[in-house]
């Protein structure tokens, strides 16, 4: 999930529901981000949830206290039902959230989202030039993406703007904060890429060195003092160059909960790839079973499942071991340390990843980018099987 | 920022502020975040639409007639808007 503003607090007394409902509503997405977090086998999936079982499901999340929706993707204006979607959303009392890139926008349907109660959008860029853009995300129509976050500004909406940053975006930092401010954006969020999906695929020619990264926090640091009081910056780092896991999802089933456009249910939006038994499907159970019965969302709730180190470790409390989806793809074992702690026995992998994308000739020659779309998902799928064990995928040409 | 008694206060763009019966508790939501908030905010919250510091402070001494809370309430309103909950107009 997002870090804009303070984030959703996991600690709140006796609460035992979601808080953060994800709406996956689409995989369906006129752009191709090399680092998108949809499964790299997206392709494979039809059979999207229809209006009637989106508002049923909202219905259900809603009651077990959920307070915050966004709507996401995929792209989600591709879909027709949006308005609707987002009226029955506002009726129901959540906060609404609209994840877009822009692309397939038009000032009548902002104003039509508008009417329906749509409460904020966070709109994404690639980088601050079209070129750039194009080439990490295929034909991203930069122009029309500025033009709407004008009219999103010009409209009344609170609006964040989102950019996801790597090797080949982090050096126009100054320049994607100078395009935040002149399109009066109230929060910036720059993320640099957590290696789970495509990003993982990618990981190669997605890697910044550690002087980028530094340097970017400073351009960012600069700003938020320029801008301090007009728009919030957040600078968030990767777990890799952190040495130290992420929080993952507040804690598992604490806090957040995916559906996906075919109704799977996710505790973690990369839940979809770890190995184990089917998704419980909205199809088939009602939402509170699911959330509170379901063998997924006990799977690693709480901290019983641990290993050592983590199991007697002081940090438990603060980072529940990090991300499971990342322990999966980098070790095999979904119960593992996440490999970016430096106490995991395997974190020297993550070092090793880390120092090869120091090396000299990688700015001279550098890696193709496998753009997400439907011919590379499903070439990857036929390579690797229904759940590409996406280490094997990084030599794909 | 200083209050005086005749700056208008109101939730700041974007914020809304509500009843959440399963965290038995008010809440504010912004994009993409919640604060919980415990009984004297959200008392104090739950007038900040568009009125005055001086008609919150009336609709307050009202509600509790036996509390002096002037003092608490311009250091909330002052902690509030540095954490970008509310805005003001003079």
């Amino acid at each position: 999930m997002s870090e804009a503003g303070s984030g959703l607090n996991p600690d709140i007394g006796s609460r035992r529901g979601p808080l953060w409902f994800l709406a996956e509503v689409t995989y369906r997405c006129p752009l191709q981000c090399a680092y998108c977090s949809n499964p790299v086998d997206f392709a494979n999936e039809k059979d999207e949830l229809s209006t009637e079982e989106w508002i049923r499901v909202m219905r259900e999340v809603r009651e077990l206290g959920a307070v915050q929706l966004g709507f996401s993707g995929g792209e989600p204006l591709v879909r027709k039902d949006l308005e609707e979607l987002v009226a029955e959303a506002s009726r129901l009392g959540f906060y609404t959230n609209l994840i877009t890139s822009g692309v397939g926008m038009d000032a009548d349907r902002l104003a039509r989202l508008k009417e329906a109660g749509l409460d904020h959008i966070q709109i994404s860029f690639q980088a601050a030039t079209a070129s750039l853009s194009d080439d990490v995300a295929g034909r991203t129509q930069f122009e029309h993406k500025e033009a709407m976050a004008r009219e999103i500004r010009r409209q009344g909406y609170p609006m964040v703007l989102n950019v996801v940053l790597h090797r080949r975006n982090l050096d126009q930092i100054d320049e994607i904060l100078q395009m935040a401010a002149d399109l009066e954006a109230d929060y910036v969020e720059l993320a640099n890429t957590q290696y789970h999906g495509w990003a993982y695929v990618n990981r190669k020619a997605l890697m910044p060195t550690m002087k980028q990264l530094t340097h970017a926090e400073e351009v960012a640091n600069r700003w938020r003092e320029k801008m301090a009081g007009k728009m919030r910056i957040y600078y968030i780092w990767s777990d890799y160059y952190e040495g130290k896991p992420k929080p993952c999802m507040n804690g598992w089933g604490t806090t957040f909960i995916g559906v996906n456009p075919d109704g799977r249910v996710m505790p973690c939006h990369g839940a979809a790839m770890l190995p184990g038994p089917p998704l419980p499907n909205v199809r088939e159970r009602d939402l509170n079973w699911i959330w509170n019965e379901s063998e997924l969302f006990n799977r690693f709730r709480g901290l019983d499942w641990m290993q050592e180190p983590c199991r007697s470790c002081d940090k438990r409390f603060e980072d529940f071991g990090g991300c499971r989806c990342q322990a999966y793809l980098l070790t095999g074992d979904a119960a593992a340390t996440d490999p970016t702690c430096h106490l995991s026995p395997l974190h020297q992998q993550v070092r090793d990843a880390v120092e090869s994308a120091e090396e000299e000739p990688r700015v001279m020659v550098e890696q193709p980018l496998i753009l997400r779309n439907a011919k590379n998902s499903k070439a990857l799928r036929e390579k690797f099987g229904s759940r590409p064990k996406v280490a094997d995928a990084e030599t794909m040409e | 920022m200083s209050f005086a008694a005749d700056t208008r206060v109101n939730l700041a763009h974007g914020m809304k502020f509500q009843w959440e019966p399963s965290q038995n508790s008010h809440v504010l939501l912004y994009p993409e975040g919640m604060v919980q908030l415990n009984d004297s905010a959200s008392a104090i919250l739950k007038y900040c639409d568009g009125r005055s510091v001086a008609e919150v402070l009336a609709a307050l001494h009202e509600q509790f007639p036996d509390a002096d809370l002037d003092g608490d309430v311009y250091a909330f309103l002052e902690d509030a808007h540095e954490r970008g909950w509310i805005r003001t107009e003079s």
